[in-house]
Parts: structure tokens; sequence; C-alpha cells
């Protein structure tokens, strides 16, 4: 637990001298990094430690990214109630598609969470006169937030990105490690179980997912901020796809190796784009050898390296 | 007042009857064993009482309350704990997780989002005591799936235990099991507490007789005898279906 705590604030050190360092460029992939990681580990509070398999989280993402956008556009750039809005509809979207998602199992909780998400992505899509179709939502605003800063700035956007980083890494580890979160493993681990025990399996699930859709609305937010720009894309099924591997190629049911993930398929993302436009086969190699040479991602391989079982 | 009464319970699967107006009753402290043939009923009967089936007809009350539409977790904030055949178990978490999960089961914290469970100290205390108490303190951090399959009876019927239930029902605790296994889990059966009231299924005879105070006998679904333990071992129609007479 202490060599935790000491490991957690070095990273942090590191990632808050590293502005000092990085070229503006270097620096917005660091800070694309660091929101993908936000998604990727609240996709992994459902699939690493409730066990849920979710292929729509891009709705939670994109709708937040959505309400934000439109706000900041059609009504007012005022960050004290966009963000709060972003984060609110998110987590009423995922409390009405829970309502149906949770009824399934397994596969089929694949199967309806993947189609819930492409309902969005049809609305995304569709209702030109709203979300501008195809050509997605350009020139979304960053906030003022009246500081000295003007979050326009590379460097000031990175630090707004890495509050928001440190708080959801700290909620999220205060989550997992609570009766809740214990009880959420439990759950993944033998259902039947727990519910012989006396827990209320389903709201355990409920909440989770909610929790869950609301930390991926988080990500959305900061993205549609960063990128300016949202689309159809990021509601897409590709993009739940790429956050589910993110997860496993981490380390899914691991707090952080999902964030590492992240940070992988963003840098590689970066580079391939780069030499060719097959971006998605190597995503589909990456997962084949990940699957066979590191089932339990990279934090897993680099336990078993230094002796440790696996979680 | 009874522990628990079933009152003329059955059920169908599809066209198949698994239960027919089964009724019997359990005095708080009493322990019972389900005997009879395979198919005869006794795990549907434990997944009524415990919730995992909702019965086609029939009432279960327990300590007076009517349970019968109640949801299986709510049964077990009740008092009502149970084992299973095919044991289930967390098979990665350790033995000390697992255990602590069955105490948080029926804590006040075991909703609790933003306190770490580490800070609970009465959770750990009460784990630990339990692990100590039965034996399994030098496999608190195991993990479970690594454990041999003798261990990991132990280790269900401890789960069971460990929110010390007003009824328990056992499913076959010692199916599979060595000779010397067997005879550890009986042991610890014998030790449970007097005011557990334990309905047990088992193939055993000797084992089942054993462990309890009386006997029920179901087959394809009805009760076909109860009564003492010496009764049962006389009954001729129990003699006939489970013990495979000649002129059966």
């Amino acid at each position: 637990m202490k060599t935790r705590v000491a490991s957690g604030a070095a990273a942090l050190a590191v990632l808050i001298a590293l502005p000092a360092v990085l070229s503006s460029y270097q620096l917005s992939l660091l800070t694309k990094m660091l929101i993908f990681g936000i998604f990727a580990m609240s996709l992994d509070l459902l699939l690493g430690y409730a066990g849920l398999p979710s292929l729509g989280h891009a709705a939670y993402f994109g709708v937040a990214a959505y309400t934000v956008g439109l706000l900041a556009l059609r009504v007012a750039n005022n960050f004290w109630i966009d963000f709060p809005a972003g984060l609110l509809v998110a987590g009423a979207v995922s409390a009405l598609f829970g309502l149906f998602a949770l009824r399934t199992r397994g596969s089929y909780f694949l199967m309806i969470t993947l189609a819930l998400g492409q309902v969005l992505w049809g609305i995304a899509f569709g209702w030109r006169s709203l979300t501008g179709g195809d050509d997605g939502l350009p020139r979304v605003p960053r906030p003022d937030l009246s500081l000295p800063w003007k979050l326009t700035g590379g460097v000031p956007f990175y630090y707004f990105v890495l509050v928001f980083f440190t708080l959801a890494v700290g909620a999220l580890a205060l989550i997992v490690a609570s009766p809740f979160g214990r009880a959420l493993v439990g759950i993944r681990e033998s259902e039947r179980r727990m519910e012989v025990l006396g827990y209320d399996v389903w709201r355990y699930k409920y909440v989770a997912f909610i929790l869950a859709g609301v930390f991926a609305g988080l990500a959305g937010n900061l993205f549609v901020y960063f990128n300016g720009f949202v689309s159809p894309s990021y509601l897409n099924i590709l993009f739940s796809a790429s956050a589910l591997l993110m997860v496993i190629l981490g380390g899914s049911g691991t707090l952080l190796g999902p964030a590492i993930g992240a940070a992988v398929i963003v840098g590689l993302e970066n580079f391939i784009s780069g030499y060719m436009e097959r971006w998605v086969l190597v995503l589909g190699v990456i997962y084949v050898l990940v699957t066979l040479f590191a089932p339990n991602g990279l934090v897993g391989l680099v336990r078993q390296r230094l002796g440790h079982s696996p979680p | 007042m009874t522990a628990l009464e079933i009152d003329k319970l059955t059920h169908t699967f599809g066209g198949l009857t698994a239960l027919s107006d089964v009724s019997l009753a359990v005095a708080p402290g009493e322990r019972l064993a389900i005997i009879g043939p395979n198919g005869a009923g006794k795990t549907t009967l434990f997944n009524i009482v415990t919730g995992i089936f909702r019965p086609s007809a029939g009432r279960i009350r327990l300590f007076g309350q009517d349970v019968t539409r109640l949801p299986v977790h709510r049964r077990a904030q009740l008092g009502l704990a149970r084992t299973f055949q095919i044991s289930t178990l967390f098979p990665k978490l350790t033995v000390l997780d697992s255990v602590l999960l069955a105490v948080q089961g029926l804590d006040p914290a075991r909703f609790t989002l933003h306190r770490r469970r580490a800070s609970y100290g009465h959770l750990l205390k009460r784990a630990e005591s339990l692990l100590a108490d039965w034996d399994l303190a030098d496999r608190a951090h195991q993990v479970t799936r690594q454990l041999s399959y003798g261990e990991q009876r132990q280790v269900e019927l401890l789960l069971a235990l460990a929110g010390a239930p007003r009824v328990l029902l056992l499913d076959e605790p010692t199916a599979g099991l060595s000779p010397a296994e067997t005879a550890s889990v009986a042991e610890m059966i014998r030790r449970f507490s007097r005011d557990t009231t334990i309905l047990l299924i088992e193939h055993d005879m000797d084992v089942a007789l054993d462990l309890v105070d009386r006997v029920t006998v179901l087959f394809q679904g009805r009760v076909l005898a109860e009564g003492s333990k010496d009764a049962i071992r006389s009954d001729p129609k129990v003699a006939a279906i489970y013990f495979g007479a000649d002129d059966a």
C-alpha cells in the first residue's frame, strides 16, 4: 500500500514535469493519452471488476462529448453548466441503457450493449440539423475558467486534463478498494454465490454500469474540448472495440493497466497512421498477439516477470 | 415456531414434475437429513427454498415469515445460507478475500463506495477468527483454485457459516471426498452451533444419519417417509427404493 502511494506520487510528479521537456505536438499526444486513459479505466470498472463485457462503451463518451459540444456551440460556452451537463447526460443514458443491458449476461450482454450504442450512433449520424450528421460538430470552443491561464494554450489545457485524470484515478482506486468494489469482483467470480451471501447483485451491477458511464462521459467531455470537434465515429462500435482493446492490452482488472493500454494504443495509432492507412489491421494484429502472449495484459506480463501471481 | 416450513410445494419444469405436494417443517436448532435417489428432487427443493427457482405452487416460511416471493439475497439477509453440490467459490480470490466477502454480505457496509474495505477492522477480525476457528488460517492467502478439492469443500462450508445463519442448507457436502476428507467435513458439521437449523442432503447414509436428528425421504418428487433415524432405517419402503432391497 505504502509503495503504491509512493509510486503513484512519483508517476504524478513525472506527469507534472513532462511539459517542460516535450514539444507542443508531443504534449498534445500525451493529453490525448490521459483522456483515453480515463475512458479505458471507466470500461475496466465494468469488464475487469464487474465482469461485464460492454461493446457499446463509446455511447457514454460520445453522448457527453455531443452534449458539451452542442451546449458550448448553441447555448453558452459556460464550463460550469456544460461540463456537469455532459456528465449528467452520460449518467442518464447509462442508467437507461443499463435497465436493458443488465437483463442479459455474457455474449448477449455484449450484443445488446453494441446494439444500444449503435442506436446513438444512428441518431448522431441521421439527425443532421442537430448533430451535423457525418460532418460532426466542428469548432467547439474550449471553456474559459477565468483563470490567469487560457485553456486554449497546450500547457494549461494539459494541466486541466491532468487534474481530472488524477481525480478519476483517485476516485476509481477508492471505488475498487471499497466494499462495493470488492463485491463487484465477487460478482465477476460467482454471481450465484454472491446472491446467496446476501448481495443484491443486480443493484451492484447497475450502479457500476452508471459509474462507468459517468467516467466515460468525463473522458468525452475532456475530449471534445481537446479536439474541438466530435463526429459520429466517437459513438460507434469501432471506438468501443478499441476501448476494449486498451483495457485488455493493459490488463483488465488492474486499475492503471488500461490507462497504460490507452497510452500504447494512442501512441501506436499516431505513429503508424504516419506510414499507412490500414491502422485497424494493426489493431487486429495487436489483439491477436496480446491474447496469445499476454492474456493478462502488459501489467500481468510485468507482474509475471517479477514473480507475482496474477490478481 | 418452526424455523423453516415448506407447505405443499409443487414444481414443474416444462412437463416434468420435479416436486409434488412436498410439505415439511423443521424446528429451530433441529438437524434434518433429506435423502432419496438421484432425481428425487432434493436439490430442486433447496433451489426453491433459497429462491433460485420460483415454485409452481406452495409456500415457504422462514421463522413464520412468508418468503415464497422474496429474491435470493433478501432470504440470505433473513439468515438463510446454503452450500452447493458443485463448489461455487471465487476461483481467483484468496481464501481470506472470499471469507471477507461472505462476512461483508450481511454487514451494513456492504454497499459503501467511498471507503476502503481495509479500513473496516471488524470485517477483517471476523474473517480471520473464522479462518482460525475452522483451521484454515494457514490457507488464508492462497488462491482458492489452488486448494485441494477437500479444502475447497471446507471453504464452501465456511462461506455459508460466515454470516452465522439461522437456517443452513447443505447440499451433499461430502460428495466426491475421500473417506478421510469426509470425516473431517463431517466433524466440521458436527461442530456447527446448535442454534443453527440444518437441512442436509447427503448420499452417504452413514454420514447423513450420524449428523442429524430426523430424516425425510424424497422419492420421485414426493415425501415417501419421514421420521426418526431408526424408523427410517427399518422402513421397508425406504429400504426398497434406497437400499436396493431384493424385493424392490
